[in-house]
């Protein structure tokens, strides 16, 4: 009865990483705002892989939700992952603070939240693991979206600590840095293709990190270095870069 | 966007729709005076493509499946890669597979694609029970034997051009295990392969791979593959669960390679090699390499460059397949124009109205475009169409009106049926415009 959770299941790498899971056995819980494509997702996993499947609500900015959202789930997981972000608008997160905040809310305030509730089930019970979904978008700002970037920093940062708060317990929590993947949240950019990533090829790398037991997992695997010589340039010249 | 078959050729400017709902879809149809339906674009030439397209890459669901049957329900854009990556292991096949396992069950209902089984099992169409579809006005209807019957068959080969196939409902078949008990025999020329062939009907699959360049009485040189699902009982003592194959492909599998290097010499050698390594005893090989060799190298098509290539895939009735075939291969080797995937299959009947299959034999060749092939084509068209034969439209890049209407002899009803459901005239590609379907 092994159960993995996906928060922000509404994202394009849900499906294919939820498909690897399943394929492997456990059993799947999707949760996001979108309920009705999650209960179309979940029965089909469940038809292809015989396993159960079920769609669940789940808003990350609600934090009020997060108990008993969590307490309502018929089996408590073995594992968490959190694909849920946003990206939003940088120049309306400069304008408006309800654009920030909601962005923060959705990347690192929620996640504290709810992963907060999860990590004390799993250190209680010595077990489990909590994948977070980051983003290289967090090792450096730029002004074309630093409001998302640093409430990436943030998570990124968040993770490592618990990540030494479980390590006792034996609970895995593994963070992930994607650098450009081909989902919704950035259709209709260009990006460079061959350093750009399908949400199947991002799926992948997370399984496989994970049941590796990885502490964290660049995807793809170049970004640890592209990222690493692009927080080497001094600040001093960054800030003088047009840096989209 | 740009947007290019299997071919690579043509590129064209797209805009390209990813609906994941019906709704969208409706909404898409509604405001939109012309287009045509895309799954994987495994189609070689222009069959999907128009200057609006609709993918169905969105609406990728399973929807309902049956145990005890094997009948599956599921969205036109599910692939039949995940099919088999589903299934299999719980002891299901696909009840006809064409050679890549990379398209949609859109796609192959709406080229009523064939195997190498045709002449047991027919093509794709035989296996469906019904689909769902959505017409030019917005209606969505169920077409099957016995309801919408006339759009039933005019869908099922019908390149897209009636309307969008939103979910299709068909049987998968059982097996035992993912591996195929496979023989190989050798045949010197085309006359011994025809004969081979007829004495080896009873097998489920068969093809053969011929050495185009092969001149005189070697006309025809060729390898027959047969193969037939392997039961537990065949294979079950080597493995823990023959139906699970979990590690990736590896080149050591036991089925030849591709080589593609195009010019003659290598080609010829290639042959010779291919022809030579043959071994003619029962063996047993996985499912994927027996099937999908070429899915092994993704994007092999590339190879051709910019320019782009084709496959040039006829069909000959039977009564002069053997005289037909004879004249092409004879044409072929003479023009040197070698062609290093050639392809040999029995078919058995026809299914839908615009089917590619017929009773004869279907040969498949792979070709650079270019002028030289172009002319080459135009002269066997000409054969073709005096052995009464036909081309395969989902291979199609370049072929003239004139030509497809002496090949596709239902075509009027065909037409009389477009025109009842799709008055406006809103679903075309690129092809129907050049071969006259508007
Ligand atoms: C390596 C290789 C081997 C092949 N071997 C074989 C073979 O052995 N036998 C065989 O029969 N074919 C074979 N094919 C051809 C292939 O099976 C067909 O072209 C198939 O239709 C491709 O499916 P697709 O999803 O890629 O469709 P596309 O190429 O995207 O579209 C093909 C046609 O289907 C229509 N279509 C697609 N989806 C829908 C939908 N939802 N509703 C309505 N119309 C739709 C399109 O409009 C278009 O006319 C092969 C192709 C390749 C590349
Ligand atoms: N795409 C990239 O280039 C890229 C690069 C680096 C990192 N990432 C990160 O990868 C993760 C997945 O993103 P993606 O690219 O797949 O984008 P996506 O398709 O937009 O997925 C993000 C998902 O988060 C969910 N979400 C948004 N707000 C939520 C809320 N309040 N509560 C719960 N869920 C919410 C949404 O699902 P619902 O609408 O159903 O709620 C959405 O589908 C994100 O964390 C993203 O930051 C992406």
């Amino acid at each position: 009865m092994k159960y993995v959770l996906i928060l922000g299941a509404g994202s394009d790498i849900a499906r294919p990483l939820a498909f690897l899971y399943a394929k492997h056995g456990y059993n799947i819980y999707l949760a996001s705002r979108s309920y009705d494509q999650l209960v179309r997702d979940a029965h089909d996993i469940s038809l292809r892989f015989k396993v159960d499947a079920q769609a669940f609500k789940f808003d990350a900015a609600d934090v009020a939700s997060h108990q008993s959202f969590y307490d309502s789930l018929p089996y408590k997981p073995i594992g968490v992952i959190t694909l849920a972000g946003a990206l939003g608008d940088q120049k309306q997160s400069e304008q408006k603070f309800t654009d920030a905040k909601n962005v923060i809310d959705v990347n690192y305030t929620g996640l504290v939240s709810i992963i907060h509730i999860i990590a004390a089930d799993f250190e209680q019970r010595r077990e489990g693991f909590i994948v977070g979904v980051s983003s290289v978008a967090g090792e450096r700002g730029r002004k074309s979206n630093y409001v998302y970037a640093s409430a990436k920093a943030g998570f990124t940062t968040f993770l490592s600590g618990l990540r030494n708060r479980l390590h006792s317990a034996g609970v895995q929590v593994m963070t992930v840095h994607p650098g450009f993947v081909r989902t919704k949240m950035i259709e209709g950019r260009t990006t460079p293709g061959i350093i750009t990533a399908s949400a199947e090829d991002v799926a992948r790398d997370i399984f496989k990190a994970q049941q590796l037991g990885k502490d964290f997992v660049y995807s793809k695997w170049f970004w640890r270095f592209i990222m690493m010589a692009f927080t080497m340039i001094p600040e001093s010249i960054a800030k003088k870069l047009d840096l989209k | 966007m740009k947007v290019t078959g299997w071919g690579n050729y043509p590129v064209v400017e797209a805009t390209v729709h990813t609906p994941s709902t019906i709704d969208d879809v409706k909404k898409i149809i509604s405001s939109t005076d012309e287009l045509i339906a895309r799954g994987l674009g495994r189609s070689y030439g222009d069959s999907s493509l128009n200057h609006t397209i609709l993918s169905t890459l969105r609406l990728n669901h399973i929807l309902a499946f049956d145990e005890q049957t094997g009948t599956l329900t599921c969205e036109a854009g599910v692939s039949l890669a995940e099919i088999l990556d589903a299934f299999v292991p719980r002891g299901w096949f696909l009840p006809v597979t064409p050679g890549t396992k990379y398209v949609t069950v859109g796609g192959a209902v709406a080229s009523d694609i064939h195997g190498k089984n045709h002449h047991v099992s027919g093509s794709f169409s035989n296996h469906v029970h019904s689909f769902k579809m959505l017409l030019g006005d917005g209606t969505i209807v169920v077409c099957s034997r016995t309801e919408n019957v006339d759009l039933f068959w005019a869908t099922c080969g019908g390149m897209g051009l009636t309307g969008v196939i939103l979910e299709a409902t068909f049987s998968l078949i059982k097996i035992e295990t993912a591996y195929i008990r496979q023989r190989v025999i050798k045949a010197r020329n085309i006359d011994e392969a025809l004969d081979y062939f007829e004495e080896n009907q009873h097998w489920t699959y068969s093809v053969a791979w011929i050495d185009c360049l092969a001149k005189g009485d070697s006309l025809g040189r060729s390898a027959l593959i047969l193969g037939e699902h392997a039961t537990k009982d065949e294979v079950g003592y080597k493995y823990r669960d023959p139906l699970k194959i979990d590690r990736p492909f590896s080149a050591s599998v036991p089925f030849f390679f591709p080589d593609f290097v195009l010019n003659t010499y290598t080609i010829q050698v290639f042959n010779m090699v291919r022809y030579a390594s043959y071994f003619s005893r029962d063996s047993f090989v996985e499912y994927e390499p027996f099937f999908y060799p070429l899915d092994m190298i993704l994007d092999w098509n590339k190879i051709y460059g910019k320019r782009g290539f084709t496959q040039y895939q006829f069909v000959i009735p039977k009564k002069s397949s053997a005289e037909g075939l004879k004249t092409i291969l004879k044409r072929i080797s003479e023009s040197g124009e070698g062609s290093f995937l050639a392809v040999l299959k029995l078919f058995g009947k026809q299914e839908g109205i615009l089917s590619f299959p017929q009773e004869g034999y279907t040969l498949a060749l792979d070709f650079p475009l270019t002028q030289k092939s172009m002319n080459l084509f135009t002269e066997l068209d000409e054969i073709i169409t005096h052995f009464g034969g036909r081309l395969y439209l989902t291979k199609d890049v370049r072929m003239k009106k004139e030509i497809f209407e002496k090949g596709y002899e239902n075509l009027p009803r065909f037409m009389e049926i477009k025109r009842r459901h799709d008055p406006q005239k809103k679903f075309l590609s690129l092809q129907s415009r050049r071969i006259g379907i508007v």
